[in-house]
């Protein structure tokens, strides 16, 4: 597979490491109210679709960035490539 | 019709005019008391145990391609109970045990062979860890054998021993370990079960589950609504797809595993073998070709293919154990999809919809599970508690903190 980096242009998928849902990046508040089952949910449920799938990548072997990578389950194509900053901030996390 | 050698000859001097098929072919009937969803080995052993073992009842298996056409037609056969933690061991010794009886249990040959199984060592810390291990395999009933490196050296000499970074440094065993022909089982299991009244009912595929007030009624299907008491599903590779029409998110993730074969060899390998440094394992066919995978691709998948990368980190183990396998040809390969769960170990459970019960999550060990698999899963659906060797496969384990992480790397299924 090559993963269209936005920065640094098609790449091998062997540079990356693969971690798993983008809806990780979501990460829940730890003190507010019922984070143990919010937790619990986030950590261990997944929705592991067969179909289009967004998920994360880390560039480890490259700019060390994290990805939003949008890839079909079923056939392995890559339609879409984000960096992780861009669609953590769109979501309103950080600064 | 049950087989035999005498069978065999009296077929062979009457022009084989009296075989009948192995399992019928029967139109769905509008209701059920059990139905299991997924015709891979699994599913069938839970019909056949169920019928067998524990009531007479009105049975179906419903599969939406052919039988045995998903991972009990894919692995890489091999059978063995050498885990290290108190959830698991138990559950696969009965397996095993379970193997050992199988053919005469279910009159079919599915040619168990129990050739033994060699986890390489190749370092002082490995050899702790599986010592360990054997120790924990022969305190809950089964049999471990730690062997030196010029024992390894004598049973099999064409390893590399001196590789400058994994010199073999011994091994443990476990000579009941071994290999059975994974298409067998599956037939094996259908026609046991049909011959006790099971329909297996074929290209009829769930497409969703009518539940009122909390309660499974019954499945709609590719071939009508069928009503049933109870509903199990056994679809590991599909638990995802499958259980989100009963609107659950399970603990797990599909990915896809790659397998291997070699050109047809002469006999070289007689058990088979692990490689300990890296992830690789060999074993060779009753038809002489080498079977042998290692990683996951590591990222999700539905796809039944991998790609490249894996293949060539799968044959650099190979190469790194036994580089004579470099003048093999590769034959072919295949992938499977997997339901790697959060902690590397299965499911077999009761959902929160009443008569709706679940067995998945079998990440890539699955096929030596069968046997066991089947029969706590039968367990579970005729009595409603789960079977003394599979307390442990709970969903609220991941709630309660009691994972069976036999590898420890956590919440992280690509890494199980």
């Amino acid at each position: 597979m090559i993963i269209n980096h936005p920065l640094l242009g098609p790449r091998d998928a062997q540079e990356f490491v693969y971690f798993g849902d983008a809806a990780l990046i979501a990460r829940p508040d730890g003190l507010s109210e019922g984070a143990e089952a919010t937790f619990h949910d986030y950590l261990y449920l997944r929705d592991n679709p067969a179909g289009d799938h967004r998920e994360l990548w880390y560039h480890e072997q490259g700019d060390r960035s994290w990805l939003v990578v949008t890839r079909n389950t079923l056939t392995h194509d890559i339609t879409a490539v984000e960096l992780a900053r861009d669609v953590a901030r769109h979501m309103g996390r950080g600064r | 019709m049950r087989y035999s050698g005498f069978r065999v000859i009296a077929e062979a001097l009457t022009g084989h005019k009296g075989w009948t098929p192995a399992w019928r072919d029967p139109a769905p009937q509008p209701a059920y008391d059990y139905i299991i969803v997924g015709g891979g080995g699994h599913g069938l052993a839970t019909a056949y145990y169920l019928a067998k073992e524990f009531r007479q009842a009105r049975i179906a298996v419903l599969e939406r391609g052919w039988i045995g056409g998903g991972n009990v037609g894919r692995n890489t056969t091999i059978i063995r109970s050498n885990y290290l933690l108190d959830g698991n061991e138990p559950f696969y010794e009965f397996s095993l045990k379970l193997w050992e009886g199988l053919e005469q249990d279910f009159n079919y040959n599915a040619m168990v062979s129990q050739r033994g199984i060699l986890n390489l060592i190749h370092t002082d810390a490995q050899r702790d860890a599986f010592t360990r291990r054997g120790n924990a395999m022969i305190l809950h009933g089964a049999d471990a054998q730690m062997y030196t490196r010029d024992q390894v050296r004598e049973m099999y000499p064409f390893l590399n021993f001196d590789n400058a970074r994994f010199p073999i440094k011994g091994g443990l065993g476990q000579k009941r370990g071994g290999t059975v022909r994974h298409d067998a089982v599956a037939w094996g299991y259908a026609r046991g079960a049909d011959g006790r009244g099971v329909d297996i009912i074929q290209n009829c595929e769930v497409t969703g589950f009518r539940i009122e007030g909390g309660r499974v009624l019954g499945v709609e299907t590719s071939r009508g609504y069928i009503g049933a008491e109870k509903i199990g599903v056994a679809v590991a590779g599909s638990s995802s797809r499958v259980m989100s029409h009963a609107g659950m998110r399970l603990p797990m993730e599909s990915h896809v595993l790659q397998a291997f074969v070699s050109e047809g060899l002469k006999p070289l390998l007689d058990g088979v073998i692990t490689f300990g440094a890296g992830h690789f394992y060999v074993s060779q066919s009753d038809k002489g070709g080498l079977v042998f995978g290692g990683d996951i691709d590591g990222y999700n998948s539905y796809a039944q293919r991998g790609n490249l990368p894996v293949v060539e980190d799968v044959c650099e183990g190979g190469m790194a154990l036994m580089p004579m396998i470099g003048r093999a040809r590769l034959l072919r390969m295949w992938g499977g999809v997997m339901d790697m769960s959060m902690d590397g170990s299965p499911i077999i459970d009761r959902t929160e919809i009443d008569g709706l019960y679940f067995n998945g999550g079998w990440c890539y060990g699955g096929f030596k599970a069968t046997p066991a698999s089947g029969w706590c899963f039968a367990h579970l659906l005729a009595t409603d508690t789960p079977h003394p060797t599979a307390t442990a496969y709970r969903f609220d384990r991941f709630r309660k903190g009691l994972m069976i992480d036999e590898k420890g790397v956590g919440a992280q299924p690509n890494l199980h």
